[in-house]
């Protein structure tokens, strides 16, 4: 669809990325470090924002950042800086060092063993680099704007579409003589129509988008203005409905919340704070006998995929919902040891913090039932296509959100509906999940089909 | 006054600001500036009675301007060389399309802002790590103490001393020292398989003696640890439509979604806000004004001037009901044609100025807020919320409280869990027909997203009555 410029690929801003990374490492071994890990990012992004056909924003950035974590004996700091001058390192890790010594002991603390760690780094396919220069960006926002508004005469506003491109590059080494490297690239496409209500003036936002390892692979902007349109003109005439019990049904982008849900509730470091509704459930029935969910870390240009964590173990594929049965956590080594298991390579690292856990490409696996025929097997329910607010306690798994969508009245969608919130318990509703569509769509780390559960309260007037 | 700003203090000289204005000020350009900032962040937390994280950040940017008619065209970079500063200049620049051609710039005249909301030294909060260990260890003694259910505590101080710089291509040049902290506590109770959470905390632009003053560190641990027992014991929340009477404080958050965003004038100059076009009209009953302040000493939510270099204000949105003002910054002002509030905000220099909230609160009224209560004959008494969101274009908010009671006969009966209160936007303070003389703002820990940027926002509120509003909850009424 796309021309691609190979000869002009991006630069990175620094050169040697991993010799920093051994320097930082050698001085924290001098001022007392016992043991160490630096991760060092460098990207550029390009963004561009037109609205109502001119260009409303450019942004261009360059940024790097160097994050440090040092143990000495058990007890451990972790500091970053954007400032990767000699001397400026030299106190960061001096500072490191004195701040680590300040906290206490943690006998669980400390890096990977050594046999642990990536022993290879496989080509995931997640960098492209295709330069997309501004005027490209902006004529692609403003086709996408454009398609959006010519769709519906009753798309009289926009918020606007943006174009957006990032690269950047990751180098983690640690003390036991690591190092790993790896480039990414993401290309996003989005379009922020606004509707306006002929009769009642009232107005309605939707969006729409794409976003993609792969330029070449981004969806035409034609098919996401139109896409973007078609969500935002069909919200128009929503009504409040009367508070009763029902089926809800889920659209694959609201069910990708959920599915962020259970994510969140089976990474390691809520479980042993005992702050999660999934603890102590490991080996137990937590969905239907016919769900699996799955993160992986492996897939081919994945959105989440990476060659190694963020403490250099090797990712993988890990089943977490096996048969319905939460066969496993996701874990890093200090949560897992925390709980007596080991790290299931989803260590993720944001450069100035100590590793926390994050999926990879996480997913509920997709059934054969296509949305229609879940839709149309709803005589009285609703159908959620948006959700706000954050009404959810991760550690009773209590649900109580703000929704958006559409009435169901025999199999069809009646009417848009708002201004209702959707209750249930996480634990009660995965296990009460009935249908699972056949349309999974990665947009993003985390997704899902379309999912029915049985019933939810929901509150409207 | 506030302090003056060396600019060495960025490793740039009045020359080289001078000379990336010069380069970006082309002649379709309408305003530029330079936005320097330093940041050093800290952190220390503590979990299962030990504090045994420590973290620091330090970063370093300068972010560069240039808008022309609605467009803006901007960079940034964490190299504050003159060579980066001139790339920065070169893209900002580009959506005004006229490459060559620029323009002399006033040579930039240091300033400082006439006032200091936050006389906070960096050693007042530079104590020693030592010190920041020994409060979080006595916060988990205490949390414990209040009651043996308590099985776990978290307890996180952190910490944040900005200094920033803005040099405009009008002359300006101004800088502002900017501390900024908060102490959270979260305590997990559990009795009989049921857990439940807590939280409490408080903050702002203060220094470390604030959260020893009264014992205040150990407030915060009792109150996490009550908010987690009380809701062992807390039913779940019946959905309907039912009069709800909000607590002062905290639940101020009602106006930050409901209204605040919606008046902000990004939204407004596109038209895509609920409230776009009301101004002048009634959009809150009489018992209502609501004021974004940003001028108030020592709150999270206060800065002595906006990341443009404007003064911080004191803006009349809602008067007794009837929609006044917007929340500006300059570029929307400019193209508005209304006043400059002094609400630009950014994240980071890395982020693109947007208006942006300070601390918006309702004024108070003469209600008892005893009488609020007894007023109410079947309904919700919400005193702590968790978060809140809205959909700016139809009005619609929601936010979900963490601490709540029925009000049955008048009276405070059981507590409830899991109540979630969505409403419009324009149309929810038209049902607040009392209001109390009990205004309380927040404690210091709010902060609001908006187009991926966080920045630190109060909030306030005196205890009011919501005639009807939709409750969520799984429980049948």
């Amino acid at each position: 669809m796309h021309q691609q410029n190979p000869d002009r690929a991006i630069q990175p801003a620094n050169g040697h990325l991993a010799q920093l990374a051994a320097d930082v490492l050698a001085m924290a071994k001098k001022d007392g470090a016992t043991e160490a890990d630096v991760v060092v990012a460098d990207g550029e992004n390009l963004s561009v924002q037109v609205r109502l056909g001119a260009v409303d924003r450019l942004t261009k950035a360059r940024e790097k950042r160097l994050g440090l974590r040092v143990f000495v004996g058990k007890r451990s700091a972790t500091t970053s800086t954007s400032d990767f001058s000699s001397e400026s390192l030299r106190r960061l890790v001096s500072e490191t060092c004195t701040l680590a010594r300040a906290v206490v002991e943690d006998s669980m603390s400390g890096l990977p063993e050594p046999e642990q760690l990536a022993q290879e780094q496989p080509d995931l396919d997640i960098y492209d680099d295709t330069k997309v220069d501004a005027e490209r960006q902006i004529e692609l926002a403003k086709r996408a704007e454009s398609a959006a508004m010519a769709t519906d005469e009753r798309i009289a506003n926009s918020e606007g579409a943006d174009f957006d491109s990032s690269w950047g590059r990751v180098v983690l080494g640690n003390s036991h003589g690591f190092v790993g490297e790896y480039r990414s690239s993401s290309y996003s496409l989005a379009v922020s129509p606004v509707a306006v209500d002929p009769a009642s003036g009232a107005m309605q936002r939707d969006a729409w988008y794409d976003v993609q390892r792969k330029f070449i692979k981004l969806e035409t902007p034609e098919a996401i203005g139109i896409e973007a349109a078609k969500r935002t003109v069909r919200r128009l005439g929503a009504r409040k409905i009367a508070t009763k019990r029902v089926p809800v049904i889920f659209d694959r982008e609201t069910a990708g919340s959920l599915l962020g849900n259970l994510c969140s509730a089976a990474s390691g470091y809520g479980l042993y704070k005992g702050a999660s509704y999934l603890a102590g459930q490991l080996g137990q029935q937590v969905a239907p006998d016919w769900i699996t969910v799955v993160d992986d870390g492996r897939m081919i240009g994945g959105l989440g995929s990476r060659p190694f964590d963020g403490e250099g173990l090797p990712t993988r594929r890990n089943t977490i919902v096996d048969k319905g049965m939460l066969a496993s956590y996701l874990l890093d080594t200090y949560s897992g040891k925390k709980l007596g298991l080991p790290s299931t390579g989803n260590a993720s690292r944001s450069v100035g913090e100590s590793p926390s856990v994050g999926p990879t490409n996480f997913y509920l696996v997709p059934g054969t039932t296509p949305a229609e025929d879940i839709i149309r097997s709803v005589k009285d329910g609703l159908y959620v296509t948006e959700l706000i607010g954050f009404g959810i306690n991760m550690v009773t798994g209590d649900y109580s959100r703000g929704a958006g969508g559409f009435w169901i009245e025999n199999g069809q969608l009646a009417y848009p509906v708002e201004e209702i919130t959707i209750a249930g318990n996480l634990k009660r509703m995965f296990m009460d999940i009935e249908s699972v569509g056949s349309d999974l769509v990665f947009r993003g780390r985390i997704a899902s089909p379309t999912l029915k559960i049985a019933e939810m309260m929901v509150a409207g007037s | 006054m506030a302090q003056l700003i060396p600019l060495d203090s960025f490793g740039v000289t009045e020359r080289d600001v001078e000379g990336a204005l010069g380069r970006v000020k082309v002649r379709n350009v309408d305003y530029a500036d330079l936005y320097f900032e330093s940041c050093v962040s800290e952190s220390v937390s503590m979990e299962e009675s030990l504090v045994k994280r420590a973290t620091k950040s330090i970063s370093q940017g300068v972010g560069v301007r240039a808008t022309a008619g609605e467009k803006t065209g901007f960079a940034y970079s964490d190299e504050l060389t003159k060579r980066d500063l001139e790339l920065a200049a070169d893209t900002a620049r580009y959506i005004a399309h006229s490459p060559g051609g620029t323009e002399p710039v006033p040579v930039p005249v240091r300033s400082r802002p006439t006032r200091d909301l936050y006389p906070v030294s960096h050693s007042q909060l530079e104590v020693a790590t030592a010190e920041r260990v020994a409060l979080l260890n006595r916060i988990d003694e205490e949390a414990r103490r209040y009651d043996p259910r308590i099985k776990n505590v978290m307890a996180s101080f952190n910490t944040e001393y900005k200094i920033v710089m803005v040099a405009t291509s009008e002359g300006t040049l101004i800088g502002d020292v900017q501390p900024l902290s908060r102490l959270q506590v979260t305590c997990i109770a559990e009795e009989h398989g049921n857990r439940q959470i807590g939280s409490f905390g408080g903050g702002g632009r203060i220094g470390f003696e604030f959260y020893r003053e009264r014992d205040r560190y150990l407030d915060y641990a009792k109150e996490a640890a009550r908010i987690a027992i009380l809701n062992l014991s807390s039913d779940d929340a019946q959905a309907g439509v039912m009069p709800v009477v909000l607590g002062g404080g905290w639940p101020g958050i009602l106006l930050h979604e409901a209204i605040g965003h919606g008046l902000e004038a990004d939204f407004n100059r596109k038209k895509t806000s609920a409230f776009s076009n009301l101004i002048g009209k009634r959009v809150a009953s009489e018992v209502c004004t609501i004021v974004d302040d940003g001028t108030l000493p020592g709150r999270r939510g206060s800065l002595n001037m906006d990341d443009e270099g404007t003064p911080t204000s004191r803006t009349t949105l809602i008067e007794k009901g009837i929609l006044r003002g917007y929340i500006t910054d300059r570029l929307n002002a400019h193209l508005m044609g209304i006043p400059v509030t002094g609400n630009g905000r950014r994240e980071s220099y890395q982020s693109i100025v947007l208006p942006r909230m300070t601390n918006t609160f309702m004024l108070a009224g003469q209600s008892d807020p005893d009488e609020i209560i007894r007023s109410v004959d079947k309904g919700l008494y919400a005193v702590s919320f968790g978060g809140g969101q809205v959909d700016i274009t139809n009005g619609k908010f929601v936010f979900s409280a963490s601490e709540a009671y029925l009000i049955e006969g008048g009276k405070i009966t059981r507590p409830v869990k899991g109540a979630t209160l969505i409403g419009s936007g324009p149309d929810i303070l038209t049902k607040v027909s009392m209001v109390g003389h009990d205004l309380k703002l927040d404690e210091g820990i709010g902060t609001c997203g908006k187009e991926g940027q966080s920045v630190p926002v109060g909030v306030g509120l005196p205890t009011i009555r919501i005639d009807h509003i939709t409750v969520g909850g799984t429980q049948a009424a």
